[in-house]
């Protein structure tokens, strides 16, 4: 663990396990988020990695028998995102999410970024107007769109709605953001487009990013952690994971070999 | 380096040529290392053609090796042990292409003073002497390379400290003879560069030992004062 001269925390996993009903998918996971930093979790299928990433939104909530057990410590407020007080909805504000498929609603442009603040509760249309652009324009897409915001969203092109869910997702402006393989359905350019983003977005929000591209990994994270068969293996800096890991199993991982 | 095979065969061949052709061109360099050394010891400066046309093979591995590692970077993107074997290899094949170009510089000294015809300068047993050591560190070097031994390649770290010292004492005699009869100083200066390009050549089999350690273990003991 590289906690020393590391930055600070913005979330940390505390003996963190979790069920699908009797089926344990994650053990025992330890393992800091920081602060404004991109943390990429890489392992091969089935490794947990997703489901740890749902957690930290709480969306395995949404299906009955799912379990969590231990903590995910959420800084500066220090609250337990698992505890059983904490409302859902008031954690996913805070934390945004990202999926592996573009998934706009079927409105248009505008009402996709409005509508995580509507829930909220803002009815002022010149805030509204004034964060959408924001939001738009954070996740790099505004000058694309800006003459387009009533068009519906599902027109845009494959990127384009990545970056617009980004953009929902920025609405609310959340603290972390999680990106579960978040350019698998897109092309290299639109890859590039996104990854830049995540660069830029760093300066402002913490990210946790799913990815089964191990060059994405190493292009956009400033932290890696490698986890298999729902443990984590290996957590460290993502120049040291890639140049020099310390378990065998990461090492053969990230170089493509057998167990 | 990991036992275990990548899940593309076609990968592990690649790294298997790299590997490959690093030794064969490092049996090649010291071929010419030894031929040269063996023309300035024995004087049949005949082989010394042969030493400057080996040479260009030298220079030909040295091309096709850096296009390999190229090409495994671009096509393969390699991470930890494979890409410090990758870089690694690349900074080898320079280390070798310099300890031929060294065995190039010797022949064609061998050849300027057995044309002299003047060879009551002594010390060619202390030269050959020297050049044997830098000869054993490269196979060694190579030997640490072909095993990964990181324990061999700290040996020829060692090693290195001994023929810089013997070439300085080589230097210092021929000042010697040079001070006392300044007909030899002509003789003199051309086995001085001789000397200079055998403790040369202890230098890049330094080097490419230090390489090995950074492909074995990570570590980059270049420069730190710790390798001697």
């Amino acid at each position: 663990m590289q906690t020393a001269s590391a930055p600070a925390l913005k979330a940390e996993a505390r003996n963190f396990n979790f069920f699908y009903g009797d089926v344990q998918a994650l053990k025992n996971i330890n393992m800091p988020i920081h602060d404004k930093k991109v943390t990429a979790l890489i392992g091969p299928s089935g490794c947990g990695k997703s489901t740890y990433l749902r957690s930290f939104n709480r969306m395995h909530d949404l299906y009955p028998g799912n379990r969590y057990e231990g903590e995910i410590r959420f800084y500066p407020d220090n609250t337990n995102l698992l505890a059983p007080g904490v409302d859902p909805i008031e954690v996913r504000m805070r934390v945004g999410m990202v999926f592996q498929k573009p998934n706009p609603f079927p409105k248009s442009v505008f009402e996709n970024v409005a509508y995580g603040l509507r829930v909220r509760g803002e009815k002022n249309r010149r805030a509204l107007d004034d964060k959408v652009e924001a939001a738009l324009k954070g996740a790099a897409i505004w000058d694309e769109v800006k003459d387009r915001l009533q068009d519906l969203a599902t027109n845009l092109s494959g990127g384009q709605q990545q970056r617009l869910c980004i953009a929902r997702a920025l609405a609310t402006d959340p603290e972390l953001l999680l990106f579960d393989e978040p350019t698998s359905a897109l092309d290299p350019i639109a890859t590039g487009a996104i990854e830049e983003l995540v660069h830029e977005l760093k300066q402002r929000v913490t990210i946790l990013i799913v990815t089964h591209n191990m060059q994405q990994a190493a292009r956009v994270s400033d932290y890696t952690a490698y986890m298999y068969l729902g443990e984590m293996i290996e957590f460290g800096k993502t120049d040291d994971i890639f140049i020099k890991p310390q378990d065998k199993r990461t090492e053969d991982y990230i170089t493509g070999r057998m167990g | 380096m990991s036992e275990s095979v990548h899940v593309s065969r076609q990968f592990d061949e690649d790294l298997g040529v790299l590997r490959t052709h690093v030794l064969e061109m490092g049996g090649l360099v010291e071929a010419q290392v030894s031929a040269a050394i063996e023309a300035y010891a024995s004087g049949e400066i005949i082989t010394v053609k042969d030493i400057v046309e080996g040479d260009h093979r030298v220079n030909k591995f040295e091309k096709v090796i850096d296009d390999e590692t190229i090409h495994v970077v671009a096509r393969r993107q390699p991470t930890a042990s494979d890409l410090r074997l990758v870089m690694g290899v690349n900074k080898i094949v320079t280390d070798l292409e310099r300890i031929g170009d060294e065995a190039k510089k010797i022949a064609k000294g061998a050849r300027r003073v057995h044309e002299q015809g003047m060879l009551n300068v002594p010390r060619a047993t202390d030269v050959r002497h020297v050049a044997e050591e830098a000869v054993a560190m490269l196979r060694q070097a190579l030997d640490s390379f072909a095993r990964l031994d990181v324990a061999l390649a700290d040996a020829v770290i060692h090693a290195d400290a001994k023929v810089d010292a013997e070439f300085k004492a080589i230097v210092r005699q021929l000042i010697t003879y040079m001070m006392e009869d300044p007909r030899t100083i002509s003789t003199a200066i051309d086995i001085v560069w001789i000397g200079r390009s055998i403790e040369r050549i202890g230098d890049h089999a330094k080097n490419i030992a230090e390489h090995v350690i950074y492909i074995a273990e990570g570590r980059d003991i270049r420069h730190t004062g710790k390798e001697a």
